[in-house]
């Protein structure tokens, strides 16, 4: 038995904690469990780069933090330009023999909005270019931050506060921006969608993005009892229950082949995701069946990719 | 042996670069200084300069990859100009406020509308406020030097602050000059290699940028500006070893045939030395009138000011920029604020001209010691005087 290490079965986890006690994250609060996990998948050799969001003021601020490892606060936009701009220097340094050799995983930690919205040309450069780094997006499906604003990344119908749920306008009116797919048709080695509720299927999917040379992209559902409306003990379930309605479907992209790492022959209605949440309260029996239509078209396109019969 | 070279401006920045053996260099296009990164890709895709180069996707992420590379400890370098300079503005903050002695070149371009391509220093002044030391080069040898001295002085470890070096876009970019250029011997005995104390390391983990609340953010800002303010004097010692290796001196504010001479005229970049034969003229006719260069412009060298203006009674200040609405240009403006408590007695003119790539001659030059001598004695029914610009 290794010291340092917990086993679950066959899965191996550090015991170490790189994300330790005493951040300020909301109770219930799906990212903070990405983040220590993902550190944990990663490992002690591993610089962050956390943009404007709830990182920015839950994991530190002056005189405490959390971060275990090099943590540093960028721009809305940058964490994946400045990320990659770590590992030209690293890389270039050790190549003339003025650093140790070693792999250090710059990581680019950033949430939706910095992702889709404003950091997406940044992000579309890393990509491109093949710079090596690790990129997770904690999709909370808002700008939670900065009081539940939505984002491209919010779902059709729910109500954030400035996509009220109003009279007249019931909610987002637009569907999720799907971003691993953006990612996906950048043609690099390693996308993947995991969820905290599946923590060994996320965390061996952290760890590929870390392995491979080149972008590895993980695009995490992040829960938000806040921002979402349900009872912080409920973070697990949510989260597990979006992945068996195919809200959320689990998967992998590997040098282009698709992978469904979490299928089920029989998808649980849309409606048991929905129902626990407030932010979707306000839905009518219409906007439910057109999410639903939706989400089994979604899961029968992403089934076909990984068939190979995608048209 | 050094060497005698003709060179445009853009190239003798990125023989600079080349010569400072950077490590990192992230850079998108933008006309006038996209020659400097195409000789500088050339260099790496040569192998003449073993670097990564980051052919980024925006200015923003330009400066954002420089950001990183400077603080993982890579010697880093990047150029822009104008609207590209306004994209990278948001960065330009992180990058002083995190201490990473980045060196940018700036080919210095009027901001739109109307669009234009052309030089002035529109954009180099929205820049006044963001932490950077800031040179201005009137040649193609000040480029080239100001960019390996800015190495040497932004990585001093009493500085760590980052450099920006503007040069005229087109009249200094794209313009061939003789430059000299030192033996790469020379230049590693002058420039030791980049050393950053708190550079980025999973052995050492530390939180940068870390969210302050107001009881500590106006301390930091504070020590902030003691570094750049301080790290002039690091700034004229390292322009002395400088002179003292390769027969080149400068100083923050270079004076030109100033013996004696009651009435200065101030001016920054190549417009200069348009400017000194203009006082040559002058001098030649019994005038008793000298040139003032502004080299450096942050930190903004007060007693090197003092010290020029201490037997003038009239200061004529050229500026290449328009403060829309503002008291006259934005260097007048900020020298009448230095001299206000040392020198009341000093009569002054601010002059604006020069605007998107507008020529301005010898004889305009005359003409600003001229009118602007009157300005002075009689003073102005104007806020903004301008010198070859109709209406």
């Amino acid at each position: 038995m290794e010291d340092g290490v917990i086993r679950f079965g066959k899965n191996i986890v550090a015991k170490e904690e790189l994300l330790c006690s005493g951040h300020r994250a909301c109770q219930g609060c799906g990212s903070a469990l990405i983040i220590r996990l993902s550190l944990k998948a990663l490992g002690k050799d591993t610089i962050v780069c956390t943009p404007a969001g709830c990182w920015s003021g839950v994991g530190s601020m002056y005189p405490d933090t959390a971060w275990q490892v090099p943590w540093m606060q960028t721009l809305f936009e940058n964490s994946s330009a400045v990320a990659a701009g770590i590992e030209s220097g690293f890389r270039v340094l050790m190549e003339k023999g003025r650093v140790p050799k070693r792999h250090i995983n710059c990581l680019a930690l950033a949430g939706d909005g910095a992702t889709n919205d404003i950091g997406v040309a940044a992000l579309s450069g890393v990509l491109e270019r093949g710079d090596d780094i690790v990129y997770i997006c904690m999709d909370n499906e808002a700008y939670m931050n900065t009081g539940i604003q939505r984002s491209s990344a919010t779902p059709y119908g729910a109500a954030t506060t400035t996509s009220p749920a109003g009279k007249v306008i019931p909610g987002q009116t637009t569907w999720k921006k799907d971003m691993p797919a953006i990612v996906a048709a950048h043609d690099v080695p390693y996308v993947a969608t995991a969820s905290p509720s599946h923590p060994f299927d996320m965390m061996n999917k952290v760890k590929k993005a870390g392995e491979v040379k080149g972008p590895g992209y993980v695009h995490v559902l992040s829960p938000c009892p806040t921002g979402w409306r349900f009872p912080p003990e409920l973070t697990i379930e949510i989260g597990r229950l979006a992945v068996e309605t195919g809200v959320f479907p689990l998967y992998e992209v590997e040098n282009g082949h698709y992978k469904l790492n979490v299928d089920r022959a029989q998808l649980k209605p849309v409606v048991e995701y929905l129902k626990p949440q407030g932010r979707f309260r306000h839905l009518s029996e219409e906007q439910i069946e057109r999410i639903q239509d939706r989400v089994n078209k979604k899961y029968a396109d992403l089934k076909a990719r990984v068939t190979g019969q995608a048209a | 042996m050094s060497k005698r070279v003709a060179l445009e401006g853009s190239f003798a920045a990125a023989e600079a670069a080349r010569m400072a053996d950077v490590d990192v260099i992230a850079a998108y296009p933008i006309t006038p200084q996209s020659h400097i990164i195409e000789r500088l890709a050339d260099f790496v895709a040569n192998g003449e300069l073993h670097a990564a180069y980051m052919p980024v996707e925006s200015e923003h992420s330009a400066m954002s990859a420089c950001w990183g590379a400077s603080g993982a400890g890579a010697r880093t370098f990047t150029a822009t100009a104008s609207q590209g300079f306004f994209l990278m503005h948001e960065v330009l903050y992180f990058v002083s406020g995190m201490r990473l002695p980045v060196v940018m070149t700036v080919a210095n371009r009027a901001v739109g509308p109307p669009t234009n391509i052309w030089g002035d220093y529109s954009d180099a002044m929205t820049a006044r406020d963001t932490g950077w030391i800031q040179l201005f080069a009137a040649n193609n040898q000040e480029i080239f030097d100001f960019v390996l001295s800015g190495f040497r002085f932004g990585e001093d470890p009493d500085v760590l602050l980052p450099v920006m070096v503007h040069l005229d876009g087109f009249t200094l970019s794209h313009v061939v000059e003789p430059v000299v250029l030192p033996e790469q011997e020379e230049v590693d005995s002058f420039l030791p290699k980049y050393h950053h104390p708190y550079a980025y390391d999973p052995d050492r983990p530390m939180s940068y940028g870390i969210v302050m609340n107001p009881d500590t953010y106006a301390e930091v800002k504070k020590a902030q500006d003691v570094s750049l303010r301080e790290s002039k004097e690091v700034i004229v010692r390292v322009w002395k070893e400088f002179g003292d290796k390769f027969g080149r001196y400068y100083s923050p504010i270079d004076g030109y045939r100033t013996e004696g001479a009651r009435t200065l005229l101030m001016s920054t970049g190549c417009l200069s030395e348009t400017a000194k034969v203009a006082i040559d003229r002058k001098r030649d006719q019994g005038e008793d009138v000298g040139l003032l260069t502004l080299h450096l412009w942050r930190p903004f060298p007060f007693e090197e000011l003092y010290e020029a203006v201490k037997d003038a009674d009239t200061l004529i200040v050229f500026d290449r920029a328009i403060s829309l609405g503002g008291p006259g240009g934005p260097i007048i403006s900020e020298i009448k604020s230095a001299l206000f408590d040392k020198r009341r007695d000093i009569k002054f003119a601010g002059l604006v001209g020069g605007l998107c790539g507008r020529n301005l001659t010898v004889e305009q030059f005359e003409e600003i010691v001229d009118r602007g001598r009157e300005i002075a004695e009689r003073g102005s029914s104007q806020v903004l005087e301008t010198i070859g610009i109709r209406g």
